[in-house]
């Protein structure tokens, strides 16, 4: 019987062809998909859009300063004489000291939900933090401004008179609270408020994946909890801590509203930072977008696109270290 | 997770178990009289205590000493001031003195275990202390101006600066902030919903580039959304200052906000539900609309709840494109539109020339933290119950479809 039939057309073969596993793509689907991946392309159209039009609108004012927009520190729109020499490196300053106090309380709030608290009161911590990243930021300025600045002078005094050796906090002005008052330090302590919840929830985040078996396997070897944290917690969320502090950093790099009801403009770098006077993009922004003309909005504007800039680089940074530390950010339930 | 690897034991597991009671079962029924041999005495759990009295007395006497030391140091005889300054350098004497009285009691392993705990309760109790302080600081001070009925029910509009708080009121800035939440919300969901399903349903070579950048842009300084509004239509495209462009404005910053928030929660619809619909033949799409999103649904919502609680305090983006007024106006189209986080920053910042009208911006401030506390609660409602975890309503509505059948 076999033999009767000629090779290949033979009607078992075709009975017996193991049968085809890749699924055909309905055509719902591919309307699907493209839809959902039109919706992920916008997303990078809008952060290219803000882009392009931040180039758009700044170039009248790039042109004119030329570039002395990097290198001068005044802000005379009709001379043509204004850059962010002063301001740009006065609010990364204020944004490091932000930094300095957040990420401590930061991490240790979130070794505290997720090593030391009780099941119980963790989900209501988890809440806390959550909600400490809702409060609005002008409600933290208006906290920083009239609960914080008034109470923190006297500290403020204190560190200049013993502190003084370092630079930093060195103060020459005459020793009365008014020249300690709309500071870079107070507004660094301010953002702070504002970073805490971000590094907190994100260290978080990273602590809770830290492997049970590495914990257990610490605990067995006879380590107390802290020893234990030190040895696989700590290491483990290395890099999810440094992704954390430096989307803190972009966030505290782009606040805006609590800087600008704290400093009183400055447009000399002073790093004396308990001197009265500050400054940074965003508060120029804030401040005088207002009574601005066209030039002056294109120079606000060049001030936007530069901190743009350097927050996307910031943050994107942040993102990748983060997504890293996650092994690929899929974190799924099974 | 755990029921998928216990339930196909349990049959397994059962039948032995029914046929001859081995020794796990007999362990129940220590107690029916047996020929179990000397039967072990009931166990104890052993629980070791976490506060040992020396330990709550360690404590406590540090922060007793060292508030005593800090008051004769920083009152009487050093030239200090300042109340921050004094708990500051309690805090740092309590931690050493803290260290140095463990230090006699107990060995090294130990002192840096119980320091390093005090030191994490800290700054776990400093953020909740925070959280609470703001928000009673501007209820305490707002309240003089919420209290009066007028606050609520009136503009701006015909109160002059100078007047006292029972004339004026902020309903213009709530229907702003109102509208153009609703606004922003009704842009920016829809595309931060499908960005985050695309995210995590279909992937690909974009995902990963699109994802990071979703991320950087959560933490975008909020003042740029506002320049970029201003820039594409106000100045472009002509258009106004309006609640439209402050709408607009929350947008941008609201939706990477959405779709980073939904793509986690989608992420956590277990896999084998997307398993079983495709087993049953149907395609994506009708895997995603009829098993993936209802699945996920409480934690979308949440999602897009806490994105409208942080889009609702942005001031900055409003700031640069919404236009400041004392009138009402409910037309976001046309003219411009206050909104609470405006009204603080008019009242608070820009016209701060005497004490009621700062009592103005916290009364303000009381309404907006009213919001955000009355949307975050709701989140927490909705978020209550894990994905694929049917709520009471929907396990009756069930039960009740199921009768009909």
């Amino acid at each position: 019987m076999a033999v009767a039939l000629a090779p290949g057309q033979s009607p078992a073969a075709s009975e017996d062809r193991p049968r085809d596993i890749v699924a055909p793509v309905v055509f719902g689907d591919v309307i699907f998909r493209g839809i959902l991946r039109a919706a992920g392309l916008t997303v990078l159209l809008i952060t290219g859009l803000i882009l392009i039009f931040l180039v758009f609108r700044a170039t009248g004012a790039l042109r004119a300063a030329g570039l002395g927009f990097f290198t001068t520190s005044t802000w005379f729109i009709s001379t043509n004489q204004f850059g962010i020499a002063a301001i740009l490196p006065l609010g990364i300053l204020a944004a490091l000291i932000a930094l300095v106090i957040a990420v401590p309380v930061g991490i240790a709030t979130a070794l505290f939900i997720s090593e030391y608290a009780p099941p119980r009161l963790r989900r209501a911590l988890i809440a806390m933090i959550d909600l400490m990243a809702a409060v609005p930021s002008i409600i933290v300025a208006l906290f920083a401004v009239f609960f914080v600045m008034p109470r923190i002078l006297g500290f403020d005094s204190w560190l200049s008179h013993h502190l003084a050796f370092i630079p930093l906090f060195r103060f020459r002005l005459s020793n009365y609270p008014g020249e300690y008052a709309n500071a870079t330090f107070i507004a660094g302590v301010a953002v702070a408020l504002l970073v805490i919840p971000i590094v907190a929830s994100l260290s978080r985040q990273v602590f809770s994946q830290a492997p049970q078996g590495e914990r257990e396997a610490a605990y067995a070897l006879g380590s107390t909890r802290w020893g234990m944290i030190r040895t696989v917690v700590l290491p483990y969320g290395r890099s999810g801590m440094i992704g954390a502090s430096m989307l803190g950093l972009g966030r505290a790099l782009g606040e805006t509203i609590v800087m600008s009801f704290i400093l009183s403009p400055a447009f000399i770098f002073n790093y004396h930072v308990l001197e009265s006077g500050g400054n940074s993009v965003t508060v120029m922004i804030a401040n005088h977008f207002f009574v601005a003309g066209a030039k002056e909005i294109s120079a606000l504007m060049a001030g936007g696109l530069v901190l743009f800039v350097m927050t996307l680089m910031v943050n994107t940074f942040a993102a990748m270290i983060i997504s890293r530390s996650r092994s690929g950010a899929t974190a799924s339930a099974d | 997770m755990l029921t998928h690897e216990t339930q196909p034991a349990g049959p397994a597991g059962a039948a032995p178990a029914g046929t001859a009671p081995g020794p796990a079962g007999a362990a129940p029924a220590g107690t029916a009289p047996g020929p179990a041999p000397a039967a072990p005495p009931a166990e104890t759990k052993v629980r070791i205590p976490k506060v040992t009295p020396t330990g709550a007395a360690t404590v406590a006497g540090a922060a007793m000493g060292a508030l005593g030391l800090v008051w004769v140091l920083y009152e009487r005889v050093l030239p200090f001031s300042g109340v921050l300054g004094f708990w500051l350098s309690w805090y740092v004497v309590f931690l050493l003195l803290y260290a140095s009285m463990a230090r006699m009691q107990w060995d090294t392993r130990d002192v840096s275990h119980r320091v390093a705990l005090v030191a994490v309760t800290t700054g776990g109790a400093l953020a909740v202390i925070i959280v609470i302080g703001q928000v009673l600081f501007v209820v305490a001070r707002g309240i003089r101006a919420a209290w009066h009925l007028n606050f609520w029910t009136q503009s701006m509009a015909f109160a002059g600066p100078l007047q006292p708080l029972s004339a004026g009121g902020v309903l213009h800035a709530i229907v702003g902030t109102l509208e153009q939440i609703g606004l922003g919300t009704l842009f920016s969901v829809p595309l931060g919903l499908l960005a985050a399903m695309f995210l995590a349903e279909v992937g690909g070579r974009m995902a990963r580039p699109i994802r990071t950048i979703v991320e950087a842009m959560t933490a975008l300084p909020d003042v740029i959304a506002g320049l970029f509004v201003y820039a594409l239509f106000i100045l472009t495209l002509g258009m106004q200052k309006s609640g439209l462009a402050a709408a607009l404005a929350l947008a941008v910053t609201m939706m990477p906000i959405v779709a980073r928030a939904s793509e986690v929660v989608i992420r956590l619809v277990p896999g084998t539900l997307r398993e079983a619909s495709y087993a049953l033949g149907s395609s994506q799409w009708r895997t995603v609309l009829n098993v993936v999103l209802p699945t996920a649904r409480a934690g979308l919502a949440t999602a897009v709840v806490l994105a409208m609680a942080r889009g609702i305090g942005e001031t900055a983006p409003v700031l640069v494109v919404s236009g400041v007024t004392k009138e009402m106006n409910f037309n976001p189209l046309h003219g411009p539109q206050m909104s609470l986080p405006l009204f603080i920053w008019e009242y608070a910042h820009i016209e701060a020339v005497n004490q009621t009208i700062v009592t103005r911006a916290f009364g303000a401030g009381v309404a907006l933290v009213l919001i955000v506390l009355l949307l975050f609660a709701l989140a927490r409602r909705l978020g209550g119950s894990a994905p694929g975890q049917l709520s009471r309503r929907q396990r009756r509505l069930l039960a009740r479809q199921g009768a009909r059948v």
